[in-house]
C-alpha cells in the first residue's frame, strides 16, 4: 500500500485581498464624510417624507431649541463679504459701538444666539471661548423687540442679488408659539417661503405619496419640470 | 496571525560543510499593526459619518393681507380645520364649528390620515381647503408631522393659521375631561 503524504496546510493565509478591501472601505468613508461644524445647541429635527437637499450657501438659517432659545447663521462661505454687511449694518442700526476685530470675529464665527447687548461682549471674546459661553438666544418673545428681525433684514441686504434660501431648523420638542414668532420676524421682511430642515424618511406604505413615487420610479419618468 | 514570513531560514537540506548558502530575504512583512490601524480608522468614519442628511421641507406661507381673503373663497363644504393641542393629540371639524360643538372631533396622528383621505374623497378637488390651527401647546413636531400629512396625501391648498378662542376652548375643555370625548 503506498503511503499517503498528506500535505502539511499552513494556518496562514495571505491577508493581502482583505487589507485591500479594508482599506477601500476606509478610503470611502474618509470621501464620504463631511465634517459637522460645531454647533451651539444639539437639535433634533422632525422627520418628514420630503427629499430636497439642502441648500449650502446663501442661506439663512434660523434654530430654535426645546427651551426657545434662537440662534442666527449665515451660510456664507463662498463670500464672506456678505457678513461682514451684516455686522456693519447691524452695528450701525442698533449702535452697537463694535470694533473693526469685532468685526472680524463675526465672520469668523458661526453662529449667534445672543442679544444684540450681548452682542459686543460676545464678539470680544475669541472663538475657543465663544464655544465655551451658553448662549441665551436672540430675544424674539416680545414682538415690538424681535431682534431677530434686523438680523434676518440686515441678511437679506448682504445676499443682494443672490437667490436667498430661508431655513428653519426646530428641535422636536420646541413649541409652537416660538416658531411662530419667527416666522413673524420673516413675514415683517415680506419672506413668505421657507425651507424646514427635516430627517429623511420613507412615504408610509398605501398613501398618495407612497402611489407617485412608486409610479414614478417604474416608469422612469423624467424628472418632472416642477 | 499575519506574520507571513518564509523561507530565509537554515530549513533547508545542508550542501556541504563548505558551501555556504546566501541568506535569502524575506519579502513577507507582518501587516498585523497596518491591519489593526485601518479598522480602527473604518470604525472611526463609520461611527461619525452621518448618513441620512437633513431634507428641506418647503412651506410657503401667505400674506397677512391676502389670508383673510383666501380663507373667506373657502366653501365651508369643503374646509376641514384641524387643531393640534397637547399631548400629541389632534382635534378637528368639517366646515363650520357649530356653537354646541357637536361637530368638534378628536384623534391622534394616527386617525388624522384617514379623516383627511375621507374628507379628500368627498369633497371636489376645487373646493377642498384644509386649515392647520396649533395652540400654544402644540410642539414644533406636532407641526411638521401635520404638514407632512399634507404632502403624504397630496392636498394642495392648506394654510397655517392661528386659533381663536371659540376654538381653544372645546379643546381645552377636551384635554382637562381626559382624553378623547
Amino acid at each position: 500500500m503506498p503511503s499517503v503524504k498528506i500535505p502539511k496546510h499552513t494556518t496562514e493565509n495571505d491577508m493581502t485581498p482583505f487589507v485591500d478591501i479594508a482599506f477601500l472601505i476606509l478610503t470611502f468613508f474618509i470621501m464620504a464624510t463631511k465634517m459637522k461644524p460645531p454647533e451651539p445647541v444639539e437639535i433634533v429635527t422632525p422627520h418628514s417624507v420630503s427629499t430636497d437637499k439642502l441648500p449650502e450657501n446663501d442661506a439663512l438659517m434660523i434654530e430654535f431649541d426645546a427651551n426657545g432659545r434662537v440662534f442666527f447663521t449665515m451660510l456664507a462661505e463662498a463670500n464672506p463679504d456678505a457678513k461682514r454687511y451684516v455686522i456693519e449694518n447691524v452695528n450701525s442700526n442698533r449702535n452697537l459701538g463694535l470694533t473693526d476685530a469685532e468685526m472680524n470675529n463675526f465672520v469668523k464665527s458661526y453662529t449667534i444666539g445672543v442679544p444684540f447687548t450681548q452682542l459686543k461682549s460676545f464678539l470680544s471674546q475669541s472663538d475657543e471661548a465663544q464655544k465655551k459661553i451658553v448662549q441665551p438666544g436672540i430675544p424674539v418673545r416680545d414682538s415690538a423687540a424681535n431682534e431677530l428681525y434686523y438680523w434676518v433684514n440686515a441678511g437679506i441686504k448682504g445676499f443682494q442679488g443672490r437667490k436667498i434660501n430661508y431655513l428653519i431648523k426646530g428641535d422636536n420638542s420646541a413649541a409652537y408659539p416660538d416658531f411662530k414668532r419667527i416666522l413673524e420676524a420673516f413675514k415683517r421682511n415680506d419672506i413668505f417661503k421657507f425651507q424646514l430642515v427635516t430627517s429623511p424618511q420613507e412615504a408610509p406604505v398605501g398613501s398618495e405619496l407612497y402611489k407617485k413615487r412608486a409610479g414614478q420610479s417604474q416608469t422612469e419618468a423624467p424628472a418632472t419640470s416642477n | 496571525m499575519a506574520s507571513l514570513d518564509s523561507g530565509g531560514g537554515d530549513g533547508g537540506h545542508k550542501k556541504g560543510p563548505g558551501v555556504k548558502k546566501a541568506k535569502r530575504l524575506s519579502t513577507r512583512v507582518d501587516m498585523t499593526p497596518m491591519v489593526d490601524l485601518g479598522f480602527l480608522l473604518i470604525t472611526f468614519f463609520i461611527f461619525t459619518a452621518t448618513m441620512n442628511d437633513p431634507a428641506a421641507m418647503q412651506l410657503y406661507m401667505p400674506k397677512d393681507t391676502d389670508n383673510q381673503e383666501e380663507l373667506n373663497k373657502a366653501k365651508e363644504s369643503g374646509a376641514l380645520t384641524i387643531m393640534l393641542g397637547k399631548n400629541n393629540q389632534v382635534y378637528y371639524y368639517e366646515g363650520q364649528l357649530l356653537p354646541d360643538g357637536s361637530n368638534f372631533m378628536s384623534t391622534n396622528f394616527k386617525g388624522i390620515r384617514d379623516v383627511i383621505i375621507n374628507k379628500k374623497r368627498t369633497t371636489p378637488p376645487d373646493d377642498l381647503v384644509i386649515v392647520i390651527k396649533p395652540n400654544e401647546e402644540a410642539t414644533y413636531k406636532n407641526t411638521v408631522d401635520i404638514l407632512d400629512e399634507m404632502t403624504i396625501n397630496d392636498i394642495k391648498r392648506f394654510a397655517l393659521v392661528d386659533i381663536t378662542p371659540q376654538e381653544n376652548e372645546p379643546l381645552k375643555a377636551t384635554e382637562g375631561s381626559g382624553g378623547t370625548p
